[in-house]
């Protein structure tokens, strides 16, 4: 070999800059706040830093649309990411509940308390590891997209930094996520190790001819990478940190992780499953069957006791992510289509329900706990209508996405022979209904007690209620929350009635791993 | 393609949603406006209904075309009446709502449109998949129409209430998806129009458990006897319009499922259950009248006795007999039709016995009363199924069809008959005869809205027992088509 020919082998891979400038405009993004909010000044804290952030994910989701193509993945970074309908489709997700988390989070006292630049930062930094994951070729990439994912967020779990809780939330998080991360990185390591090769496709090309799928290396890895991949997806049985962190995390942080860390944690699993182990489904998808079943039963159970709604969503996230793993388990195009609908739906009615958590949380002298909600359906209907809308699409009501996605998932799971998997779903689904159907009763069927400053307290405890604050004007004192909320919720409804345009969209990302045809 | 069901289909929603936007002294009547102007669609639907036409008023558009769900709306002999009956009777329901005060009458009234909207589109749908959703639909407005209006312990048994019905229907849902992807051929476009389930031929095993789960959907809408436990509570809890539609209208849905769906799709799982279901369907008329004849409650004296009613029809279906499901789609609309008017005189007994339904603190109205002890007794011995009123016609044929098949469970079935003259005549006589009770307050109906509630309802009930053809001939037209798959099947 010449030296021509080893300078041209060491030379850097093709790049096509088209396609990777979505990543650019969040990892540009989070530079550029950053640097915005050190200028002082109200106008630039409130106001620029915001504004510069939703730039950054409006351009993000701009520059993904621009690049929109169905059909074979089109290599970005040779080998190493590469965009196909799934990355991009499932990348609009993070964008959309990174402007949502905006708008929760202008208000807050944790972007008070970290620094507004430093928050927004960080969760773009967040929101860059998401795109890399999505579009992660081989295991590096992987490992790297997961971690730019988790760090920033460990971060921001503890950004209420006066509140002990937040603190721990961030510490748990932290401890617990990179747990997660070793067995990961170990599993991904034993993958290797068996099969020689790091890219998605070669691994599976070496499954299906020269390593026998019952390579006990090969199989110690895959079981060490699902748990990995697990504890960030919160499945069970490695979910045990989520309510704990969810719960002490500040809520709009709460709210980013239950939506965009999930969607980002089924990207990758759908990718690394469908893609680099599709060969090797007949080891896994029984497993995974198992997990999506304990995952649906534990999670469904633990809510019923919740008082906390912080609480009784993550749990209620722990059952939908088994309502999603089925997806995965069938190993089909239609099962991928069907993980992919829900999870935007499940974007669209958990941001409803954290939106209207988020505006009582404020006001109400309970906090987030279901008591907060009491009489709501009277006092403020504007958010009464949201939570009852996303709590109905929870629990599989029809007229709402959340029944599309049901109906699609256990049509898929009866399509790939896996009807019992269907049934399962159906059970969980039974035991939500005990407790979505609470947190409607609690605002519809309680009567409304004022919650004035100035009354004499039972308990000491008890957060302080803001000043100032009046029932009526409750709703319109934070419109930048409302607005998400009724807009999530409009589209609960909306793509639970006309729901084609998400279908497109899912049958274009369910093309998008070839070897599933 | 005509645009009749929908506008029959729509109207009561639009009319629910109107209602929020109206002052609200108004919201009452906008919702009444609307029911009535749905009634008059059903009307001329009815008018220009062909006897023996088959399905018509065709609807048949694309709706969620990716999972083969079509917006398929039809009327034939069967649902025919069933439309009818639940446009007719969501008018005195509704008129009684708009004529008493409610905490927020705005959304009452809403809920009460959407409610009709779920009851006719599961009525009129023709694909199992938008069967589903309507059947699912249903729930929303009830859950709220009892959790928000109703009595002390409303939370609980609303609550109790969703879960049992929502577990069935889930359970339902699991079905029908199965139902529908297996009888796709593969590679084919999945459908769940019930035209093509039809003709789908499931294997015995996987029919047996989509029967079940069906069955199970359907028995507790019903209420049948062993899943019936949510019904006292609700019944004890939930304001009267919206038990007069549940028991008139809702509880026909579940028994509409086996005749529409079940027995036409599941053949071969219909025979073997058969006996089970006649026996479910036995022990719900023994159960319902016997526990109807104990209760104080007058609501609840009809919430047992639907019951029973329920396993008469339940009954009829399952003699897998023409006779029988004629029989049985009779006692549907004429169940629907004495029981509706049954309710608005316990509501008008209640507001002479200081607001209670308690038979103890009624008693002795007859003779201070006379018009509403007439009306009374003539809708009572309607119940009765006495000769001369169409609910004898309808009940005949369900024991003439059960006793064509399995002549045990007929004999056992008519002393049902005899059980319910007891308790309906307990309960006329605790009611308007005895001694006055101690609350009771003897104010006949006056010329006033009460009697223009109740009167139309009445007569249709005298001119159905004169001329029961009006119904039989109509219901005649569909019965061989229904049933003949399920007859095909058990001559095999």
């Amino acid at each position: 070999m010449t030296t021509l020919h080893l300078i041209a082998a060491a030379k850097a891979p093709v790049i096509d800059y088209k396609g990777i400038s979505p990543l650019f405009a969040t990892a540009g993004g989070a530079v550029i706040v950053l640097m915005a909010a050190l200028i002082r000044g109200r106008f630039a804290q409130r106001v620029l830093v915001p504004l510069l952030t939703v730039g950054a994910l409006g351009a993000a989701i701009g520059l993904t649309i621009w690049n929109w193509h169905t059909g074979d993945s089109k290599p970005i970074v040779e080998g190493a990411l590469a965009h196909d309908a799934l990355s991009l489709g499932l990348s609009l997700l993070f964008y959309i509940s990174g402007v949502a988390t905006v708008a929760f989070a202008w208000r807050s006292r944790a972007l008070r308390e970290s620094g507004t630049g430093e928050f927004f930062g960080l969760m773009l930094g967040s929101i860059a590891g998401m795109t890399i994951l999505a579009s992660a070729e081989n295991l590096i990439t992987l490992f790297i997209g997961i971690e730019l994912l988790s760090i920033p967020l460990y971060v921001l779990c503890a950004s209420d930094v006066r509140r002990e809780t937040s603190l721990e939330s961030g510490l748990k998080y932290l401890v617990i996520g990179s747990v997660g991360s070793a067995t990961l990185l170990y599993g991904l390591a034993l993958i290797y190790g068996a099969t020689g090769h790091t890219g998605f496709a070669a691994i599976d090309g070496a499954i299906g001819s020269g390593v026998k799928v019952t390579d006990p290396l090969l199989l110690t890895g895959i079981a060490l990478a699902a748990a990995g991949l697990a504890f960030k997806a919160s499945v069970a049985p490695f979910h045990a940190w989520t309510p704990d962190v969810y719960e002490g995390a500040p809520t709009p942080v709460t709210a980013f992780m239950a939506v965009a860390t999930k969607t980002a944690a089924f990207a990758i699993i759908l990718r690394f499953f469908l893609e680099a182990l599709i060969s090797a489904q007949v080891q896994w998808a029984p497993a995974l069957a198992a997990l999506a079943v304990i995952t649906i039963i534990v999670g469904n159970v633990g809510a019923i006791a919740q008082s906390s709604l912080k609480r009784m969503l993550a749990w209620s996230g722990v059952a939908q992510a088994g309502y999603m793993l089925a997806g995965v388990v069938v190993g089909t195009q239609l099962g991928l289509q069907a993980t992919a609908f829900y999870l935007a739906v499940y974007l669209f009615m958990n941001l409803a329900a954290f939106g209207v958590v988020i505006a009582r949380e404020r006001v109400s002298e309970h906090g987030d706990g279901l008591k907060s909600l009491e009489g709501l359906g009277a006092a403020s209907p504007w958010l009464a209508w949201p939570m009852t809308i996303a709590m109905l699409s929870l629990a599989g009501f029809p007229a709402t996405a959340g029944f599309i996605g049901k109906f699609y998932l256990i049509s898929a799971t009866v399509d790939g022979n896996w009807a019992w998997l269907g049934v399962i779903i159906v059970v969980g689904s039974m035991i939500s209904l005990v407790y979505y159907l609470r947190v409607i009763a609690v605002m519809w069927m309680t009567p409304f007690k004022l919650e004035l400053p100035g009354r004499p307290r039972r308990r000491a405890r008890e957060v302080q209620p803001v000043a100032g604050w009046s029932p009526e004007a409750d709703p319109r004192a934070q419109p930048e929350v409302l607005l998400v909320t009724l807009v999530m919720a409009a589209a609960t409804i909306f793509f639970g009635i006309v729901p084609s345009p998400l279908f497109h969209l899912a049958h274009d990302v369910g093309t998008s791993i070839s070897a599933l045809f | 393609m005509t645009i009749y069901l929908s506008i029959i289909l729509f109207l009561p929603a639009v009319a629910g949603l109107l209602a929020m936007f109206v002052p609200r002294r108004l919201a009452g009547w906008t919702l009444v406006t609307g029911t009535v102007l749905t009634l008059a669609y059903a009307i001329v639907m009815l008018a220009r209904f062909k006897t023996g036409g088959g399905l018509q008023f065709i609807t048949n558009d694309n709706w969620i075309s990716e999972l083969g769900i079509r917006y398929s709306l039809a009327v034939d002999g069967l649902n025919l009446f069933l439309i009818v009956l639940t446009a007719l009777l969501w008018v005195p329901a509704s008129l009684a709502a708009a004529l008493r005060e409610w905490d927020r009458p705005r959304l009452f009234m809403m809920f009460m449109g959407f409610g009709e909207t779920a009851v006719l589109g599961a009525f009129m749908a023709q694909d199992l998949a938008l069967f589903v959703v309507f059947f699912d639909l249903m729930l929303v407005p009830f859950y709220f129409l009892v959790g928000m209006w109703g009595g002390e312990d409303r939370v609980y048994a609303t609550t109790k209430l969703v879960i049992y019905t929502l577990a069935g229907s889930l359970l339902m849902l699991a079905a029908a998806v199965a139902l529908g992807v297996m009888a796709t051929p593969a590679g084919g476009h999945i459908s769940f129009s019930l035209a093509t389930l039809q003709h789908a031929h499931l294997s015995g095993g996987s029919q047996y458990w989509i029967f079940l789960l069906f069955a199970a959907a359907f028995l507790v809408k019903a209420p049948a006897f062993p899943l019936h436990g949510w019904m006292p509570d609700a019944y004890r809890q939930a304001p009267l319009p919206v038990i007069l539609v549940f028991s008139a209208v809702v509880s026909k849905v579940g028994v509409y499922g086996f005749l529409r769906i079940v027995l036409p799709v599941l053949p071969q799982a219909s025979v073997h259950f058969q006996e089970l279901m006649l026996a479910v369907a036995v022990v719900s008329i023994l159960y319902g009248s016997v526990l109807a004849f104990s209760q104080d409650e007058a609501r609840l004296v009809l919430g047992y006795s639907s019951i029973a009613q329920l396993g008469f029809i339940l009954l009829g279906i399952f003699s897998l007999d023409p006779k029988g499901g004629q029989g049985a789609v009779m006692q549907m609309v004429n169940h629907g039709l004495v029981v509706a008017p049954l309710f608005l005189i316990i509501g008008y007994l209640a507001i002479r016995a200081q607001g209670r339904d308690s038979l103890d603190w009624m008693g002795g109205l007859a003779f201070r009363a006379p018009v509403l002890a007439g009306v009374f007794l003539i809708v009572a011995l309607a119940t009765l199924a006495m000769p001369g009123s169409s609910n004898f016609i309808g009940e005949l044929y369900i024991l003439f069809g059960t006793f064509q098949s399995k002549i045990v469970y007929g004999l056992v079935a008519s002393v049902g008959v005899v059980l319910a003259a007891v308790y309906m005549i307990r309960f006329y006589q605790r009611a308007m005869h005895n001694p006055v009770g101690v609350h009771a307050e003897s104010r006949d109906l006056a010329l006033g809205p009460e009697l223009g509630v109740i009167a139309p309802l009445v007569l249709i009930i005298l001119a159905l027992g004169v001329y029961p053809n009006f119904l039989l001939h109509r219901i005649n037209a569909f019965a061989p088509t229904q049933q003949h798959s399920s007859q095909v099947a058990l001559k095999r």
